[in-house]
C-alpha cells in the first residue's frame, strides 16, 4: 500500500489558490479514479476535480469555503502499489490537515455561512458552470501525448498535461484541449450592473461561491478602467419597421429576429475604423490587443447570476445567424454548459436588458474589454421631426469606454456613427 | 594582476551546448561570459560530426571516380585512376571548420556574450579562474550552465599515442595510412572505417559484440554489413582486442589469437564526459554513473548550476546538447521549461546512411505498445533508383501501435535517409498517426515517398508494392 498524494493542479492563469466548495468524498472512503472528488471554484468557474487513482481517501484538507493554493495537496489516498507520496512534499507539512474538516457536511455549509436575507428561500447556490476534468485515459505512467507547442504552452500555463485529457487522434492533447482544461478559470466574466441601482451598502453577508467571483471581476473592471459613460438617442423607427417585415416574412426555419442582431451588425460594420474599441487591455503589460475579428460578448442573466457568452467573429454572420447564435449561447450559459470559446474572449460586449432596459445604463465594462453597449428600452417617443411633432419609436444607446485607451472624441464618434446605421437600416446591408 | 569577472551567467564550453546556452541568453538579456580554451564549436564543429561529413563526402567522391577510372555503369569513364591528395583534402575539410567556427564566433559577439579564451577551473560552484594569454582571470557568477563534453574513451591496455589514434586524429591525418585497424564497430569506427576503404585503405574492424552499430536492429544493419563486405572491409566480430604490439593489433577471437598489422590503430569504443581537470570535484554537485546528475530542467544538485550535453549522459548528440541549452538558459530566465522531448532522433553517416526516431519494433513491443511495423524498400522508390541508391537493401520502416495507430518509431537505411531526420523527428513529436502520413502528399520524385508508403502499408493499402 502506498501514499498517493494530490496536489491541486494550476486550474489557468495566475490562479494561485482556489475555493473549496463542496467535497463529495470523505475520510474513509473507497473512490475509483475519476470519480468526482472536491468542487473547486477559481475567479471565474467551479470545476470539478475528479480522483486521480482509485484508493482509500485519507486525508482531506479545508472545508467548504476556505481557500486551497493551487500546488498545495488536498487530499490524500492510500493506494495499490507504492503511490507518489514518497516524492510529494509531506502532506503534514501541508496548510489544512484534515481531521476536523470532514465534520463539516459540505452541502448546509454556504447556507449556514450566508443566509440570504431575501424572504423566500434562494434556490441553493449552485456552480454556474461545471466542467468536469476527467483525468484522461491512459495508462499510469504514460506520457501525455501533446505537440511541442502544446507542450510549451502548459508549461507556461503552470499546467501539467499529465491531468489533461486529451481528445485528439490517439488521445492527443490539443490547444482546444488545454483551453478546456483552464477554462474552469475563464468561464463567465461577468459584466455590467444589471441595474440602475449601484451596489453601495456592505451587509454582513459572506460572500462567497459564484457571488465572490463576479464580486471580485467587477470590483477589478470599476477598480482598474476609468470608465466613461455615453448616452445617445437613437431614431428606431426604420429598423423597428424592417424587423417586424422580417419576422412577418420569414422562414419557419429562421428564428425570430430582435434588436440584437441588428445591433450586432452595425458593431460589426462600424468596429474596423475604430480598432481601439474592439481591443482587450492587458494593463499589466501596458499592451492593448486590437482584434481584427469581433467577438461579442452578450450579457445573460441566468438563475446563477451573470455569464457574458461570446458569439464569436459576429463580422461572419448576417442578421439570422447572429439571431441563431445568440440564442444558443445564451441557452449554452442558463444551461451552464458553456465551453471555453462560448464563454471567454469577447472583444466587445453588448448587455441588453430588453424590456427592462430603462433609459440610461452605466455599464460596467467587462474586463480586461474597453468597451460595452447597453442599448436601453424603446419607446414611443414625441419628436420634432421636419417642424412636426411625430411619434417615432426612440432608443436610449448607452455605452461606456475605457478612457485609458478610448478618447471621449473617439467614443463618440464611434457610437454616432453606429446610430447613423440604425437609423438608416440600408446601411446595414451595403458595402 | 588577476581581472574579476562577475556576471549573471557563466557558461563553461564552448561547443553546441554551451554556444548556444549563450546565444539564447543573449536573447533573453541575460548578461554572459563563456570560457572555452580550445577554438568555439566543440567536438562537433572541431573534430566530429562537421569534420567527418567532410571527409564521408570526399571519400564518397572519390570512390565514385575510382569507379568511374572501371568504367561504370553510368557511362561516365576515366582514363586514369583518381589521385588523392590527403593533405589537401584535409586543408578543405579545415575551411569548412572554419567557416563554421568564425560563423559561431560571429553569432556570439551578436549575442553580446563574453567569451574568455583559456581553460577554465572552478574553486567553488560559483567561481571560475582562467588562464588567459592576458593574464589570469576570475569570473564569478550568479549561475553557471556546465557544458564541458566529452572525450573519447582510451583503452587501458592500448592507450592513444604514436600510431594508436581518436577520430581527432583520424579526421587530421596528412597522408593515408595504407592500412587502417579499428576498434569498435560502433557509428564512429564505421563511418570513418568506411571512408577510409572508399580512399582505398586496407581497412580491418574489430568489434567485441557479435553484431556491429548495437543500437540499431539486425534489419537497419543489413545493409551496411552488406556494404561492408562488397567494399572488401574486414570484420572480427566477438573478437577482442587484446593489445598493440609493433604495428601490429593482437586480437583475441574466440580464444584463436590474430595478429592484424596495420599502420594506424583507431581506437573508437565509445566517449565519456570530459568531468576532469576544471574543478567539477570542488563544485559540490552529485554525479550519477560518470555523468552529472540533472533534473529535467538541466539542474545539478546544486543551486544555480546547470549542465548539458555530454556531460549529462546518453545520447552523446550535438542536437540533445543544443537542446538541453535552450532549457538551461530559459528556466535560469524565470521560465517553466523541461528537457521532455519525445524523441530524439540519431543518424549514422555509414553506407548507406541509417536513421532512427522514436523506438524500433522490439522496443515498442517490450514498451507495451503492441506495435504494427512496415517496410518500403527503396528499391521501388523512383528517386533513390535514379540516384543508384535502390539496390543496397535501404527501405524504411515505420512502427506504430495497433490500438490507435500513433507512429512511434520511424526508422531508415539508404542514401541520404539522414535528411529524413527531420520528418520523423517532427511527427513523433507531434503524435502523428499512420493517417497522418497517408494523408500528407509527399513530394514525387524522393526518398520521402517511402515514409508515405511504408505508413500506407502498415494500413494495409501501400500502392508501388
Amino acid at each position: 500500500m502506498g501514499r498517493f498524494v494530490f496536489k491541486l493542479p494550476d486550474l489557468g492563469e495566475g490562479t494561485a489558490e482556489a475555493e473549496i466548495v463542496a467535497w463529495h468524498v470523505k475520510i474513509g472512503d473507497m473512490v475509483a479514479e475519476d470519480a468526482p472528488l472536491v468542487d473547486m471554484l477559481t475567479d471565474k468557474a467551479t470545476v470539478e476535480m475528479t480522483s486521480p487513482v482509485a484508493g482509500k481517501v485519507i486525508e482531506i484538507a479545508g472545508a467548504p469555503g476556505e481557500m486551497a493554493a493551487v500546488g498545495g495537496a488536498i487530499a490524500v489516498f492510500e493506494v495499490e502499489g507504492s503511490g507518489n507520496a514518497a516524492d510529494e512534499a509531506s502532506p503534514k507539512a501541508q496548510p489544512k490537515p484534515v481531521a476536523e474538516v470532514v465534520q463539516a457536511p459540505p452541502p448546509v455549509v454556504e447556507k449556514a455561512e450566508a443566509p440570504p436575507p431575501a424572504p423566500q428561500p434562494t434556490p441553493p447556490r449552485q456552480p454556474v458552470e461545471t466542467v468536469a476534468h476527467a483525468i484522461p485515459d491512459r495508462a499510469p505512467g504514460e506520457k501525455p501525448l501533446a505537440s511541442p507547442a502544446v507542450r510549451r504552452r502548459a508549461e507556461d500555463l503552470g499546467v501539467k498535461l499529465g491531468h489533461v485529457a486529451g481528445t485528439g487522434p490517439a488521445g492527443r492533447i490539443t490547444h482546444e484541449d488545454l483551453d478546456a482544461f483552464i477554462a474552469g478559470a475563464r468561464s463567465g466574466p461577468a459584466a455590467s450592473a444589471p441595474t440602475l441601482a449601484r451596489r453601495t451598502a456592505v451587509e454582513e453577508v459572506k460572500v462567497i461561491g459564484m457571488r465572490r467571483a463576479i464580486a471580485r471581476q467587477m470590483q477589478e473592471s470599476k477598480r482598474r478602467i476609468p470608465h466613461f459613460a455615453y448616452v445617445e438617442e437613437v431614431d428606431m423607427t426604420e429598423l423597428e419597421d424592417l424587423r417586424v417585415h422580417l419576422n412577418a416574412t420569414k422562414r419557419a426555419d429562421q428564428p425570430k429576429l430582435t434588436m440584437l442582431p441588428f445591433m450586432m451588425r452595425a458593431l460589426v460594420r462600424v468596429l474596423p475604423a475604430y480598432p481601439q474599441i474592439n481591443a482587450r487591455f492587458d494593463d499589466e503589460a501596458g499592451v492593448v490587443h486590437r482584434y481584427a475579428g469581433v467577438h461579442i460578448g452578450i450579457a445573460t442573466q441566468t438563475s446563477n447570476g451573470l455569464i457574458v457568452p461570446v458569439v464569436r467573429h459576429a463580422e461572419t454572420l448576417d442578421v439570422w445567424a447572429a439571431a441563431a447564435e445568440v440564442a444558443r449561447v445564451a441557452e449554452i450559459a442558463r444551461s451552464g454548459k458553456g465551453s471555453k470559446d462560448d464563454l471567454s474572449g469577447s472583444t466587445i460586449t453588448l448587455t441588453s436588458l430588453g424590456p427592462l432596459g430603462g433609459i440610461a445604463t452605466t455599464p460596467v465594462i467587462n474586463h480586461p474589454e474597453v468597451a460595452i453597449i447597453g442599448p436601453n428600452k424603446i419607446v414611443d417617443r414625441p419628436v420634432v421631426r421636419h417642424g412636426q411633432i411625430a411619434v417615432r419609436k426612440m432608443m436610449n444607446l448607452s455605452s461606456s469606454f475605457d478612457h485609458r485607451v478610448v478618447d471621449g472624441y473617439d467614443a463618440a464618434e464611434f457610437i454616432q456613427r453606429v446610430k447613423a446605421m440604425l437609423e438608416h437600416p440600408a446601411t446595414l446591408f451595403m458595402d | 594582476m588577476t581581472e574579476t569577472i562577475t556576471t549573471r551567467l557563466l557558461i563553461l564550453g564552448g561547443g553546441p551546448g554551451g554556444y548556444v546556452a549563450a546565444i539564447r541568453a543573449g536573447q533573453l538579456g541575460i548578461d554572459t561570459v563563456l570560457v572555452e580554451g580550445d577554438r568555439l564549436g566543440g567536438t562537433c564543429l572541431i573534430r566530429g560530426c562537421i569534420p567527418s561529413k567532410a571527409l564521408i563526402h570526399v571519400a564518397s567522391k572519390f570512390e565514385g571516380m575510382a569507379e568511374a577510372a572501371h568504367g561504370a555503369k553510368d557511362g561516365i569513364s576515366l582514363s586514369a585512376a583518381p589521385v588523392l591528395d590527403m593533405a589537401k583534402t584535409v586543408a578543405w575539410k579545415e575551411t569548412v571548420v572554419d567557416k563554421l567556427n568564425s560563423g559561431v564566433t560571429a553569432l556570439l559577439k551578436r549575442a553580446k556574450t563574453r567569451v574568455v579564451a583559456g581553460w577554465g577551473r572552478f574553486s567553488d560552484a560559483k567561481t571560475c579562474h582562467v588562464e588567459t594569454k592576458d593574464g589570469p582571470v576570475v569570473i564569478k557568477a550568479e549561475h553557471v550552465i556546465l557544458a564541458a563534453g566529452s572525450i573519447a574513451t582510451a583503452l587501458p591496455h592500448i592507450p592513444f599515442g604514436g600510431d594508436v589514434i581518436s577520430s581527432t586524429e583520424a579526421l587530421a591525418l596528412s597522408e593515408l595510412p595504407k592500412r587502417l585497424a579499428v576498434i569498435g564497430a560502433g557509428y564512429i569506427g564505421l563511418e570513418l572505417g568506411s571512408a577510409f576503404r572508399k580512399f582505398g585503405c586496407e581497412v580491418t574492424v574489430v568489434e567485441a559484440q557479435d553484431r556491429i552499430l548495437p543500437l540499431y536492429d539486425d534489419a537497419l544493419t543489413k545493409p551496411v554489413k552488406a556494404w561492408l563486405d562488397k567494399a572488401g572491409v574486414t570484420l572480427h566480430l566477438s573478437a577482442k582486442a587484446t593489445g598493440w604490439d609493433k604495428g601490429e593489433l593482437v586480437v583475441d577471437k574466440g580464444g584463436e589469437t590474430l595478429r592484424i598489422p596495420a599502420d594506424k590503430l583507431l581506437v573508437t569504443v565509445g566517449r565519456r564526459p570530459r568531468t576532469e581537470g576544471w574543478g567539477l570535484q570542488e563544485m559540490g554537485v552529485d554525479m550519477d554513473g560518470a555523468f552529472v546528475r540533472v533534473n529535467d530542467k538541466m539542474q545539478t544538485s546544486m543551486s544555480g548550476v546547470y549542465a548539458i550535453g555530454d556531460l549529462v549522459g546518453e545520447p552523446m548528440l550535438e542536437h540533445k546538447a543544443a537542446a538541453q541549452a535552450h532549457v538551461a538558459v530559459e528556466v535560469i530566465a524565470g521560465q517553466n521549461r523541461r528537457f521532455d522531448p519525445a524523441t530524439i532522433a540519431a543518424v549514422c553517416f555509414t553506407e548507406p546512411e541509417i536513421v532512427s526516431a522514436g523506438l524500433l519494433p522490439k522496443e515498442a513491443e517490450a514498451a507495451g505498445h503492441d506495435p504494427v511495423s512496415a517496410i518500403f524498400p527503396f528499391q521501388a522508390n523512383g528517386r533513390a533508383l535514379s540516384m543508384e541508391a535502390g539496390d543496397t537493401g535501404g527501405f524504411v520502416r515505420v512502427v506504430a501501435r495497433k490500438s490507435d495507430h500513433r507512429v512511434v518509431g520511424l526508422q531508415a537505411v539508404g542514401a541520404h535517409v539522414s535528411e529524413l531526420s527531420g520528418e520523423f523527428a517532427m511527427s513523433i513529436e507531434m503524435g502523428a498517426r499512420l493517417e497522418d502520413f497517408a494523408g500528407t502528399i509527399h513530394v514525387h520524385p524522393t526518398l520521402s515517398e517511402a515514409v508515405h508508403e511504408a505508413a500506407l502499408r502498415a494500413l494495409g493499402h501501400a500502392i508501388h508494392i
